[in-house]
């Protein structure tokens, strides 16, 4: 066999072996990401599967119980219970009004199970639209950023 | 004063357009004086940017709260450091944090090189030039660092801001991003290099030689600010954890892969005149994964740990990778001719062989990790349905990938280059072999069952000796001559070729790391709700509650849990991890009690108070402290690879045109 062969031998077995853990592993580790209304359209089959929901933490939703946290996430208005199970306790990041998401299967008492919950570190790129602060807010009016430039017009 | 910052920004990006222009023409129609009015523009342009970088500060460290930026950033109380550190906290300074290195690396090769190079410089000031307009776009049109507040078109004022986000203020946090920037922006350099040489014709591998050096300090940068990244999720956030394959991560990691293949590929050109192509394919690919984990961080394309805002500068990022990729491929093929290889590959037991699977295996686990950090991108536009990959999949692939490589580490450099005799085989591996062949029985007999481990571990000792052996053979070789000790033998070894001997140290740092990864499948958990008087036990450590205290700052309220530490019924002293809760972040923080080891770490967080009791996470590690260890060793070894050569080398090589040369071979 030439020296190419056996090159592209070769390559053609680790690509092929990579290509298989990488396909093969897609079954046990993927997570659905679904909105609030998209888990509430996709009905009974929601529970079958493992999702990834995320929402805003709803001001003192949180009630702590003995290894359970429960809250409440909420996204484009809709509302849905989260009842945390998992061993780890909760980040830092999570509070009342915290971005969150949560890794879980949906119960069938319309519950939402989680294992995991991600809260957003807010390392604080941008403030999020609607999520300034109090002092940004004087009185009634949204304050609004401008540039100089356009201010200085 | 934010006028003034702005209007910089503004005559940046004029004078940027103008050094394009300057060097062109005067490239083409060579007039040196326009050249030159091209490359004075560069240095215009740094300092105009570091006027507005200035002023930026300025207004950071006075607490200007007229500003947007000031005020969404820092707060009074902040301690300066952080305040200053704020320039790179947000979107919109970190752009500008972006421009003011890209113009700074920009000025330093202007001045370092304009003797030199002639014939590229004018093609490199062009292509810096526009990377710089692009950034100086942001900057001045989209997300302005100089936005004010206002109300009703009135300027106003807020009276304090809202600071930085307690987790972040750590040492590792602040220094975290620049490194990562400083190696992001690098990588600018040595592309406009290669792409000036190919748009010029430029023979040889000047562009590569000329960027040697830069490329291996970006590469530093880069890594080094991976790493503390890295050390920073371990030592602050309180999980244990020091690697989530989190997209920002990968982000920062993918260009990092494609510049170690990079590095390893350009030996193939300097010492043979092979893989042209690819080389330009891999600078280029490092350049746009940079431009590219920039882009992922910023836009908010993919959900991540790391909070990103929707932002509008996706679509220009988008823009800017489609006209940068679809030039450099165009420039690459019509250039096809002059990349031609100068020999071929001989046999698979080679050195060539060994580097061309070392780049196949990087830029597959290049691949791997950016396929699973777009994938939820890529199903949702192909099957409508939003899908993400867990680490298990990122872990499923990347440690064969890894022990592949870690395997490659150890027989690369002792491979001969065109084909290796089975003597020099024998020579070379027999004994590091029965080595690894013996640590990995001993391994299984002293009970341990995890494949990869074991794996790991052998291949660790594997790598290491034929490490020591060459270190050792070469410096008992000038013992023998020169009759000095080993130790200073070694030294001067390393002297007479800091590129290979500093090369074998960074690996060394590699396979350290890797006996620290090696360790976590034997990571021990316990979590434990105690009181005082309780005790909790993890691994063969017992943990005795001495005492739960609690207090207030001005700055947070904190509760601290005193415990006893003992192994054996030997006692180790008192750890005290702590929980701190920050009044105006409203936001906890735990400060981990550690107690390192070079066999394992003990690692305790107070997670949270229920009641009256505590709620501790005690984790046992092993091994971890082996992978810091590897990065110091590895950051060593590159400043090695940076000492200049006390013999000059040169490289024997065929030539495509004319006879070969006959330089003295120098056998290495």
């Amino acid at each position: 066999m030439n020296k190419y062969g056996k090159f592209a031998i070769l390559m053609a077995i680790i690509v092929g072996s990579l290509s298989f853990l990488a396909y093969s592993g897609i079954q046990g580790s993927t997570s659905y990401y679904k909105t609030i209304p998209e888990l509430r359209k996709m009905g009974n089959s929601a529970q079958s599967r493992h999702i990834r929901v995320s929402g805003n933490v709803q001001g003192d939703s949180i009630v702590r119980e003995a290894g359970l946290v429960k809250f409440n996430l909420v996204e484009e208005k809709e509302t849905l219970r989260v009842a945390y199970e998992g061993r780890d306790p909760l980040p830092d990041t999570f509070r009342d009004g915290a971005q969150a998401l949560a890794d879980g299967r949906l119960g069938p008492d319309n519950v939402f199970h989680a294992t995991e919950i991600q809260a957003k570190c807010a390392s604080k790129y941008a403030p999020k639209p609607g999520m300034a602060p109090d002092q940004l807010q004087p009185g009634a009016k949204p304050a609004v950023m401008t540039s100089p430039m356009r201010s200085s017009l | 004063m934010e006028n003034v910052g702005a209007l910089a920004l503004l005559l940046a990006f004029c004078i940027s357009l103008y050094a394009i222009v300057a060097s062109v023409a005067g490239r083409l129609g060579n007039k040196p004086f326009l050249t030159l009015s091209g490359e004075r523009a560069v240095l215009a342009v740094w300092l105009l940017i570091s006027t507005a970088a200035g002023i930026l500060i300025y207004s950071l460290m006075t607490g200007d709260m007229r500003m947007a930026y000031v005020a969404s950033h820092t707060n009074r109380a902040m301690p300066k450091f952080y305040k200053f550190a704020a320039w790179w906290g947000g979107q919109e300074g970190s752009l500008l944090f972006w421009s003011w290195i890209l113009s700074t690396y920009g000025a330093v090769v202007v001045l370092t090189g304009r003797g030199k190079h002639r014939m590229l410089m004018p093609w490199v000031v062009a292509i810096l030039s526009s990377v710089q307009i692009f950034f100086l776009t942001l900057n001045a049109f989209v997300v302005s660092p100089f936005q004010v507040l206002a109300l009703d078109r009135v300027v106003t004022s807020v009276p304090d801001g809202m600071g930085l986000n307690p987790l972040l203020q750590y040492w590792a946090m602040v220094i975290h991003p620049p490194m990562l920037y400083l190696g992001y922006v690098g990588f600018a350099v040595p592309f406009a290099f290669a792409m000036a040489s190919l748009i010029s014709k430029a023979p040889g591998d000047s562009w590569i030689h000329t960027t040697r050096r830069w490329t291996i300090v970006t590469w530093l940068f880069q890594g080094t600010g991976i790493m503390l990244g890295s050390a920073w999720a371990y030592h602050v956030l309180g999980w244990g954890g020091y690697w989530m394959w989190d997209p920002v991560e990968n982000a920062s990691l993918l260009p990092w892969l494609a510049a170690t293949a990079f590095l390893h590929s350009v030996m193939m050109q300097e010492k043979k005149g092979m893989m042209k192509v690819w080389n330009m394919v891999l600078i280029a690919a490092t350049f746009f994964l940079c431009i590219y984990g920039t882009f992922l961080t910023r836009s908010g394309i993919i959900s991540s740990v790391h909070a990103f805002a929707e932002s509008p500068i996706g679509k220009y990022f988008v823009g800017f990778l489609a006209i940068g990729i679809a030039a450099t491929v165009w420039l690459i093929l019509d250039r096809l001719d002059y990349l031609k290889s100068e020999a071929e590959l001989e046999s698979v037991v080679s050195r060539e062989s060994s580097f061309l699977f070392n780049n196949l295996i990087l830029l597959a686990s290049c691949f791997a990790v950016l396929w699973g950090t777009m994938f939820p991108v890529l199903s949702e536009k192909f099957s409508t349905e939003k899908i993400s990959l867990d680490a298990v999949w990122f872990n499923r692939l990347m440690v064969p990938i890894g022990l592949f490589l870690l395997f490659l580490t150890g027989v690369g450099p002792l491979f001969a280059w065109r084909r290796t005799s089975m003597e020099s085989l024998r020579k070379n591996f027999q004994w590091p072999g029965i080595g690894m062949l013996v640590v990995v029985a001993a391994l299984y007999a002293g009970g341990m069952r995890y494949p990869y481990s074991i794996i790991s571990l052998g291949l660790c000792f594997f790598v290491l000796a034929t490490i020591f052996m060459e270190f050792f053979r070469g410096s008992r070789a000038i013992n023998e001559k020169t009759n000095v000790g080993l130790i200073p033998a070694m030294i001067e070894l390393t002297h007479r070729n800091t590129r290979r001997y500093g090369g074998y140290l960074v690996h060394m740092g590699m396979v350290l790391m890797f006996i620290g990864w090696s360790g976590h499948p034997f990571n021990q958990t316990a979590i434990g709700e105690v009181n005082k008087g309780d005790t909790m036990r993890v691994g063969s450590y017992l943990l005795k509650v001495a005492d739960l205290t609690q207090g207030e700052t001005s700055d947070y309220q904190w509760d601290t849990a005193i415990l006893e530490v003992s192994k054996n019924g030997k006692s180790l002293g008192i750890l005290e991890p702590t929980r701190r809760f920050y009044k105006i972040a409203q936001q906890g923080t735990a400060e981990v009690a550690l107690r390192t080891r070079l066999n394992e770490d003990l690692y305790i967080n107070y997670a949270a108070r229920v009641g009256d009791k505590a709620t501790l996470q005690a984790y046992v590690f092993p091994l971890v402290t082996w992978i810091w260890v590897g990065v110091v060793v590895l950051i060593g070894g590159t400043f090695v690879c940076l000492v200049p050569s006390k013999v000059a080398r040169s490289y024997p090589r065929t030539e495509v045109v004319g006879i070969a040369k006959t330089n003295a071979p120098v056998k290495v």
